[in-house]
C-alpha cells in the first residue's frame, strides 16, 4: 500500500485526478463534519429565509404565504401608507438623535474616565448596568418615571412646582425623546466603555510626545486621539446604528408606538402586519427595507475590518 | 535652568510662587478646579443612571395609596414586600393570575438549553474554521458575519413556517431553537476570534504529537479557551433572558418567557394599574441578567462588546 | 547511501503568490541543516512543508526513503521545536513530553522511561511537575526540545528555536543543541535568520531568498566562497566591500574598479578561467581580511586611505574610508590607535576575495 502511495505521490501533479478528489473530500474530514450542521442551518436559515423573505415580498400573500407575484406592488403600498412614513420619519429623526448623543456622551464619559479618577470601577459599574436589562425592562422604568399624574411631572407639581411639564409620553411631538432618554440610558454606558477601550489602547508614548510638545490636552484628544480611534469609532457607529434600526422592544415597552401612531417604528410595523394584520407580504416587503438599511451600514464596514484581516497561515 | 523649566510648566497654582526655589515633587492638590468638574460631571451623570433603578426598589416596597402620594423621590415609609409577593405569585398577565414564577421557569428552560447548546456548536465550529481551514470556509465565515446583523425581522416569518412544519411552533422547543440558531453566527465568530488568538504553534505542535480534530479540541484548546467560555455564556444568559420577540412569537400563550409577561402584567389594561407591583415584576426580570453582570464584573464587558452586533 | 530527507522539485503557491519554486533539497543522515534567509524568504515554510503542517503545492517529500507527501505530520517521524516553545499552557512539563506518546496510546512504562531519558538529557528533570508559565524562557525552550526527543524520532525541525530568548541565553542553548545533536546524532534541520547560529551549528547551510535556495554548502565555503552577490552581502557583519569595475582576463589578470585603480587578481582562484576581454565585475573583500599598516605592505595590493569614521567596538575596531571612490569597512586590531581624518596604509590579498560577474551576479 505505501508503495502505492508513493507511486501516486510521484504522479501528483497539481491536476491529477486522486488528488482532485482527495482535497475535496478527505482533507480536514473531521472538520467538516463538525462544521456541516451549522453550514446547513446557516444557509437555510441566514441565506435561505432572507431569500424567501425578500421573494415572497413581491406577492400578494395575505393570511398564508402562497399568492400571485406583484412587482414591487408591496413597496408602491408600503411608502403609500402613512403609518409607514411616520415609522420612518420617527426611526430616523430617534436615530439621527440617538447615534450623535450616544457618541458624543460616550466620548466624553470616556475621556472623564480616562483622567485617573478615583473609583473607576463604580463609575463603570454604575454606568453600565441599563445594558445588562432588557429592553422591556428598560422600557417599563421609564413609562413609570414618565407618568404624568404620579411620575416625575407630579411629584414635581406636588412639591409646590405647579408649573412643571414632563409630559413626553402623552405629547405626540415629544415622545420620540422620551424614548430618546430610556434608550440613552440604557446605550450610553457600552459606548463610554467601547471608547474607553480605545483610549486606554493608545500608546502611552503618544501622551509623551505631546505633552514635550506642549500640546493642550483637549487639543491632543481632538486632533490626536481621536483620529487614532478611527477603528474604535466606526466599529461604535455600526454597532449603535445597526441597533437603531431595529429598535422594536424598548417602543412596545415604553409607548407601544402611541399616543396614537406618534412613536412608530418599522420593526414594529413588520410585527404587526406578519401577525397581527394579516398581511404578510407587507410585513416581508417592510422587513426587507430593514434589511437593505442595515446592509448599507454594515457591508463598508464589514469591508473594512473583515476584508484583509481574516487570512491567516 | 532646569528648575525655571519646571516652574514655568507647573501651572498656576506652582507659579505664585515662583520665588521659592522648587525642590522635591511638585504640589499636587486634591481639589483642582480640573478635578472638581470632572467628579461633579460623573457625579450628575451617575444620577441618571442610577435614578430609575431608584425609583423601581422604592417605588416596589411603597403601599398603593403612599404612591398615589405622588412622590416618587420619597423612600417608602412602611416598606412593605406585598408587592413583590404579588408580583411573583398573582399578579395577572392577560389570561391567567399567576404572577410572573410561570414566566421565570418558562425563561429558564429556554436559557439553558439554547445556552448550552449554542455555545458548544459554535466553539466546535469557530476551531474548525480558524485551525482546519478548508475550501469554502471563508466563504461560510463571511456569511456567518453577515448573518449576525440581519435584523430578526426578515427572518421570522419563514421560521415561523419551518418550525410550524417541525410541529413545535407554539411550544419551548421552537424558542429553543430559534435562540441556538441565531446564537450561533455570534458565537462562532467568538470563538473563531479567540481561538485565531492563540498561538498557531500550539495547535502545530498538537498536530506534530499526532493529536486529530477532536482531540486537540477537547484537550489543547477548551483547556485554554474557559475566558472565551464565560463571555459566550454571559452573551448567551442574557441576550436570551432580556429577549422578547422571540418568545412573543414562537412560545405561544402558555410558554410566554418572563419578560412577555412582565409587558403583559404592566401593560394589559385591567382595573387599575399597581405600580409597585410592576415595579417588583420589573426588578424581578431584570435580577437575573443583574447578578450574572454583578459577579462576572469586566469579563461582562467583553461579553456584551461581541454579543451587541446580535441582531 | 539513503538520504534522510529528500525534497524533490517542490513548489508552494499561496494563491498566486510562489512561496518555494521547484526546490531540490537532499540531507544526509546525521546531517545538521541550518536554513538561513531573511524573514520571508520561505525558510519556514519550507520546515512546515517538511513537517507536513503545509501542504505542498508540487513535489515530493521523501523522509527515510519513504514517500511523505501526503503522510500526516505524526507518521512522518518527524519532532518540532517552535519558536515561541508551543507549550500546553494547561499541562504540566511532564503531561507536555508525554503528549503525544499517550496520544499515540503507547505503554505506560515506556512513556515513562522516554520521559525521564529526555528529562536527564535536558536536565530538566526538577522541573517535571511544573506547569509552563512557572518556567524561564531557556527552561522552556528545553522542554520543547524534550517534547521532540521523547518522539524518538529521525528528524529533528527546529523553527527559530531561539529568537525568542536574550542574548546570554540564546548563545548558551546554542552550545546546548550542539551537544545534543553530537549526543543523539539525528538528523536537524534548523531555521534561522541568525547567521552566527548558522555558521556554528550548520554542517551545511541553505541560504534562501524569494524561495529559491541561493547557495547550499559548508559554513567555511558559505564564508569564503559565496556563490553570488546576494550570499556574499547576506553573510558576515560588517558585510563584505564591495568594488565596482572591470575584470580584465589574460597571464596577469586585474581588476580595474571605476576610477581606474587597479587591483591584481593573480592570486584569485577562478571558478571559470576568464578569457583575454574585459567583463563588468564586483570584486568582494570582508572587512576582517583587510590588512592596516606595516601588515598591508606584505599584501598583493595595498593603498593610502583617509579614514572617515572610526567606531571601537572593543575587541576591535571598525573603520570607514573610501577606496577608488567607493566606501570601504576595515576591521583593525584595537591595539592599533585610528583617528578621523588620518591616513593609512590599507591592503588586502584578492585572492581571500570574491569576485562576482555584475551581469548574473554569480561569481567568477
Amino acid at each position: 500500500m505505501a508503495d502505492m502511495t508513493v507511486e501516486q505521490a510521484r504522479k501528483g501533479g497539481a491536476g491529477s485526478l486522486t488528488r482532485f478528489l482527495r482535497n475535496i473530500f478527505l482533507r480536514n474530514l473531521s472538520a467538516k463534519i463538525a462544521a456541516a450542521p451549522m453550514m446547513a442551518t446557516v444557509l437555510v436559515v441566514f441565506v435561505g429565509c432572507t431569500i424567501w423573505t425578500i421573494w415572497y415580498s413581491f406577492t400578494n400573500s395575505r393570511l398564508l404565504p402562497s399568492g400571485d407575484f406583484v412587482g414591487f406592488e408591496q413597496y408602491q403600498r408600503l411608502f403609500a401608507t402613512r403609518r409607514w412614513n411616520v415609522s420612518v420619519t420617527n426611526l430616523v429623526t430617534y436615530g439621527a438623535f440617538s447615534l450623535v448623543f450616544t457618541m458624543v456622551f460616550g466620548f466624553l464619559l470616556a475621556v472623564l474616565m480616562d483622567q485617573k479618577i478615583r473609583f473607576e470601577n463604580a463609575f463603570r459599574t454604575i454606568m453600565l448596568y441599563p445594558f445588562a436589562l432588557s429592553f422591556i425592562v428598560t422600557g417599563l422604568v421609564w413609562q413609570w418615571i414618565m407618568n404624568p399624574s404620579l411620575g416625575l411631572q407630579g411629584t414635581m407639581r406636588n412639591l409646590g412646582w405647579t408649573g412643571f411639564t414632563f409630559d413626553w409620553l402623552t405629547n405626540p411631538r415629544m415622545v420620540l425623546y422620551a424614548l430618546l432618554i430610556a434608550g440613552l440610558w440604557q446605550g450610553v454606558g457600552f459606548v463610554m466603555i467601547l471608547m474607553l477601550a480605545g483610549l486606554r489602547g493608545i500608546d502611552g508614548e503618544i501622551w509623551k510626545a505631546a505633552r514635550v510638545d506642549g500640546i493642550p490636552t483637549w487639543r491632543t484628544y481632538l486632533s490626536i486621539v481621536l483620529p487614532m480611534m478611527r477603528g474604535v469609532l466606526v466599529t461604535a457607529v455600526v454597532l449603535v446604528g445597526s441597533g437603531i434600526v431595529r429598535l422594536y422592544d424598548l417602543v412596545v415597552a415604553l409607548t407601544d408606538g402611541g399616543p396614537g401612531i406618534a412613536s412608530e417604528v418599522p420593526a414594529k410595523y413588520v410585527y404587526n402586519y406578519m401577525f397581527g394584520a394579516g398581511n404578510i407580504a407587507q410585513g416581508l416587503a417592510a422587513s426587507t427595507m430593514m434589511l437593505l438599511t442595515v446592509m448599507i451600514i454594515i457591508i463598508p464596514w464589514a469591508y473594512l475590518e473583515f476584508g484583509g484581516k481574516g487570512n491567516r497561515k | 535652568m532646569s528648575q525655571t523649566a519646571t516652574i514655568s510648566s507647573a501651572g498656576p497654582t506652582a507659579s505664585q510662587d515662583a520665588r521659592v526655589e522648587a525642590r522635591g515633587p511638585r504640589p499636587t492638590p486634591f481639589f483642582t478646579p480640573r478635578k472638581i468638574v470632572i467628579y461633579s460631571i460623573l457625579f450628575f451623570a451617575c444620577l441618571y443612571f442610577l435614578f430609575p433603578l431608584y425609583v423601581m426598589i422604592t417605588t416596589s416596597f411603597k403601599t398603593m395609596p403612599e404612591i398615589r402620594w405622588g412622590n416618587i423621590f420619597a423612600p417608602p415609609i412602611e416598606p412593605t414586600g406585598e408587592a413583590w409577593i404579588k408580583a411573583w405569585t398573582s399578579a395577572c398577565t392577560g389570561l391567567t393570575c399567576q404572577g410572573l414564577s410561570p414566566g421565570f421557569w418558562n425563561s429558564v428552560k429556554i436559557t439553558v438549553p439554547s445556552t448550552l447548546v449554542s455555545i458548544f456548536i459554535a466553539a466546535v465550529n469557530g476551531y474548525a474554521l480558524i485551525n482546519w481551514r478548508f475550501k469554502g470556509s471563508e466563504i461560510f465565515f463571511t456569511i456567518l458575519i453577515f448573518g449576525s446583523f440581519i435584523p430578526y425581522q426578515v427572518m421570522l416569518y419563514p421560521l415561523v413556517m419551518i418550525t410550524r412544519e417541525l410541529g413545535i411552533f407554539g411550544s419551548l422547543w421552537a424558542v429553543i431553537l430559534v435562540h441556538t440558531i441565531f446564537g450561533m453566527p455570534i458565537l462562532t465568530l467568538l470563538f473563531r476570534n479567540y481561538f485565531a488568538s492563540l498561538p498557531v504553534e500550539l495547535f502545530k505542535a498538537a498536530r506534530v504529537d499526532g493529536a486529530g480534530f477532536w482531540r486537540i479540541f477537547f484537550e489543547i484548546m477548551l483547556p485554554m479557551s474557559l475566558p472565551i467560555f464565560v463571555v459566550a455564556m454571559i452573551l448567551q444568559i442574557t441576550g436570551i433572558w432580556n429577549d422578547f420577540l422571540f418568545g412573543v412569537v414562537f412560545a405561544g400563550t402558555q410558554n410566554y418567557p418572563m419578560t412577555v409577561q412582565l409587558n403583559n402584567i404592566v401593560n394589559s389594561v385591567q382595573g387599575s394599574p399597581e405600580y409597585n407591583v410592576n415595579m417588583a415584576a420589573t426588578i424581578l426580570t431584570g435580577l437575573v441578567p443583574l447578578i450574572v453582570y454583578f459577579v462576572s464584573g469586566r469579563l461582562f464587558v467583553r461579553g456584551i462588546a461581541a454579543g451587541a452586533v446580535k441582531g | 547511501m539513503q538520504h534522510s530527507v529528500s525534497i524533490r522539485d517542490l513548489s508552494l503557491n499561496f494563491g498566486h503568490v510562489k512561496v518555494l519554486e521547484h526546490l531540490n533539497l537532499d540531507i544526509a543522515e546525521g546531517e545538521f541543516i541550518v536554513l538561513l534567509g531573511p524573514s520571508g524568504c520561505g525558510k519556514s515554510t519550507l520546515l512546515n512543508c517538511i513537517a507536513g503542517l503545509l501542504d505542498v503545492s508540487d513535489g515530493q517529500i521523501f523522509i527515510n526513503g519513504k514517500n511523505v507527501t501526503w503522510e500526516e505530520p505524526k507518521d512522518r517521524g518527524i519532532g518540532m521545536v517552535f519558536q515561541s516553545y508551543a507549550l500546553y499552557p494547561q499541562m504540566t512539563v511532564e503531561r507536555n513530553l508525554s503528549f503525544g506518546l499517550r496520544v499515540a496510546r503507547m505503554q505506560k512504562d515506556e512513556v515513562e522511561r522516554r520521559v525521564k531519558r529526555a528529562s536527564e538529557i535536558l536536565q530538566i528533570e526538577p522541573l517535571l511537575k511544573r506547569k509552563p508559565v512557572e518556567l524561564s524562557g531557556g527552561q522552556r525552550q528545553r522542554v520543547a526540545i524534550g517534547r521532540a526527543l521523547v518522539r524518538d524520532v529521525d528528524v529533528f525541525l527546529f523553527d527559530e528555536p531561539l529568537s525568542n530568548l536574550d542574548a546570554k541565553l540564546r548563545s548558551d542553548l546554542r552550545v546546548e543543541i550542539k551537544r545534543l545533536h553530537q549526543r543523539l546524532k539525528n538528523t536537524m534541520i534548523y531555521v534561522t535568520h541568525d547567521q552566527i547560529e548558522a555558521l556554528t551549528l550548520a554542517d551545511r547551510i541553505a541560504i534562501m531568498k524569494n524561495g529559491v535556495i541561493q547557495q547550499l554548502a559548508d559554513p567555511h565555503t558559505i564564508y569564503n566562497k559565496p556563490t553570488n552577490l546576494y550570499v556574499a552581502g547576506f553573510i558576515g557583519s560588517p558585510s563584505m566591500n564591495f568594488l565596482e569595475g572591470e575584470l580584465q582576463g589574460g597571464t596577469e589578470p586585474v581588476f580595474r574598479a571605476n576610477d581606474g585603480t587597479v587591483i591584481p587578481v593573480k592570486t584569485y582562484a577562478f571558478e571559470t578561467a576568464p578569457n583575454g576581454g574585459a567583463v563588468k565585475g564586483v570584486l568582494g573583500v570582508r572587512p576582517e581580511h583587510i590588512a592596516v599598516g606595516e601588515a598591508a605592505k606584505a599584501m598583493p595590493f595595498a593603498t593610502e586611505v583617509e579614514v572617515e569614521i572610526v567606531e571601537p567596538m572593543g575587541s576591535d575596531t571598525l573603520a570607514y574610508t573610501k577606496l577608488a571612490g567607493q566606501t570601504l569597512t576595515f576591521r583593525a586590531d584595537s591595539e592599533i590607535n585610528l583617528r578621523d581624518g588620518q591616513t593609512v596604509l590599507v591592503g588586502f590579498d584578492p585572492g581571500r576575495g570574491s569576485i562576482f560577474d555584475t551581469a548574473t551576479s554569480n561569481r567568477i
